[in-house]
């Protein structure tokens, strides 16, 4: 067998630029994990149905189990990590999460912040029903979904109170 | 799984995409948003050794809302679709799109790659067979045709595009006021067991004709001759009426049974998602 082929990509992850040299087929998922270290990014499936590996490509959560790396360059990639300060300090959606026992084995959580946070940066006044419909993508085999749901809101309300007081 | 190994092209415009197909032979695939191709790749369900990223064809991104037509673009993703204002008699396009998986493959998923996956439930095909959409086809050497949605769709994932063919665009061609989607999943977000559309020309509350077309009732989405006669022959918009052209539509297919659902089950549930999509459409 030859060798396989090589794509040497420039990657845009969490505001920093990456030079990367993958296989063709490395997918988005993989090369953030092994390439990038960067191992919040989950990964079960790999078909698109439990979402643990959702990731936002240009604000819009995405599954990164279904894309190659080489499809992502010239976008900008946000995984779970860009979440809390450089301190360690959780974000308001992060703290939702963790009031409201938004997780408990944490599996599946990159994916559920993830899609959270892109769906909630488009519809911030997104109510309960809602946030059911948009949750019902991803899996969680622990909470039951109903905490998954609470968090979101909660973080939801936080953030227009929050603007609402600043207005 | 992890996909099989195979060769990444880039493409720079659609002539460089035909052209390149048609050089590299059958072992190339266009890539549009992956969300078909790739899981069938990580199921090894499929081998391509090219893969040609149609991803960057910006002139393929497109909603174009005319005063009596539509055109989307071949490479316009779902949630495209799915926020954008489609005009007048159009509304049936948009709101059909909540229907297609998840919000994350939404953002992803394209027209294009829908319709030449051509999935038996997939709502695209659906959409494009009952309101009788041109899809424009580009293919190598500059070639361009435009195949009628009733013509297009063979079979299981099988469709009349040749291989160096790239789908360029879908157009609708007249409005729909009295449109409406419906379908049954087992979960949310499923490619539907059965799938049910009508195109209802009703006014004031008196039907005078129509189209049905039906998803997951055989190897491809159809158009339902039967129950459309019932629409023709006409009479008051309401549950006689729609229950009568739903029960013609449960006789008229047969629709194979599997691990999902059996024939018995499938027509019950065109029976009710008939007579649902019905209501919803004159509800418009
Ligand atoms: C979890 C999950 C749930 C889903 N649920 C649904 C659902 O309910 N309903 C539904 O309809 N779909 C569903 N899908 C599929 C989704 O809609 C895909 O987006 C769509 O089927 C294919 O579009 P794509 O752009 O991703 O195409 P790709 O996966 O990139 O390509 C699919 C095929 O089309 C070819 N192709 C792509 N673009 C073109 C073009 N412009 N011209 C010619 N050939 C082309 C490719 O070569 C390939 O053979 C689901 C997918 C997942 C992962
Ligand atoms: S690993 Fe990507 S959706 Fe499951
Ligand atoms: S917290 Fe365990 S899978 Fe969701």
């Amino acid at each position: 067998m030859t060798e396989p082929d090589k794509v040497l990509l420039t990657l845009k992850v969490n505001d920093a630029v990456h030079e990367v040299a993958v296989e063709a087929r490395r997918t988005l998922a993989d090369t953030l994990r092994h390439d990038l270290e960067l191992t919040g990014t989950h990964v079960a499936c790999e078909h698109g149905v439990c979402g643990a590996c959702t990731v936002l490509v240009d604000g819009d959560p995405a599954r990164s189990c279904l894309m190659f790396a080489a499809q992502a360059e010239g976008s900008e990639i946000r995984t779970v990590e860009s979440l809390a300060g450089d301190d360690g300090s959780l974000s308001d959606l992060q703290t939702a999460f963790s009031a409201n026992h938004g997780l408990q084995c944490g599996f599946c959580t990159p994916g559920f912040l993830m899609l959270a946070e892109g769906f909630l940066a488009e519809r911030p006044d997104a109510d309960r029903e809602e946030i059911r419909e948009v949750v019902s993508s991803n899996l969680c085999r622990c909470t039951g979904y109903q905490t998954i749901v609470d968090s979101i809101q909660d973080c939801a309300e936080r953030r227009r109170n929050a603007k609402e007081a600043s207005a | 799984m992890k996909p099989p190994p195979f060769t990444y092209h880039r493409a720079r415009d659609v002539a460089g995409a035909t052209d390149l197909v048609a050089e590299l032979g059958e072992d190339a695939k266009f890539l549009a948003g992956g969300q078909s191709l790739i899981p069938m790749m990580n199921f090894r369900l499929a081998r391509p050794e090219h893969l040609i990223d149609i991803g960057r064809l910006g002139e393929l991104s497109f909603v174009d809302v005319g005063p009596e037509s539509l055109r989307v673009g071949s490479l316009s993703t779902h949630r495209a679709v799915e926020t954008a204002d489609l005009g007048a008699g159009f509304e049936v396009v948009r709101d059909t799109m909540r229907w297609i998986g998840h919000l994350p493959i939404r953002t992803k998923g394209t027209v294009g790659g829908s319709l030449a996956h051509a999935d038996a439930t997939a709502e695209w095909c659906l959409l494009a067979v009952l309101l009788d959409a041109d899809i424009v086809v580009a293919g190598a050497g500059g070639r361009r045709r435009t195949i009628a949605a009733s013509e297009a769709f063979l079979g299981f994932y099988t469709t009349v595009l040749e291989e160096d063919e790239l789908i360029v665009e879908v157009a609708f061609g007249r409005p729909a006021p009295h449109a409406a989607v419906t379908e049954f999943a087992e979960r949310k977000g499923d490619f539907a067991l059965v799938s049910a559309a009508v195109d209802l020309d009703v006014s004031s509350g008196t039907v005078s004709g129509g189209r049905v077309a039906l998803g997951g009732v055989g190897p491809a989405v159809v158009r339902v001759p039967e129950a459309e006669r019932v629409l023709h022959a006409g009479g008051r918009a309401g549950t006689d009426l729609f229950e009568t052209c739903a029960q013609a539509a449960a006789q008229a297919v047969e629709p194979p049974g599997d691990d999902d659902a059996g024939t018995g089950y499938r027509k019950a549930l065109v029976r009710n998602l008939v007579v649902r999509a019905c209501e919803e459409a004159v509800a418009r």
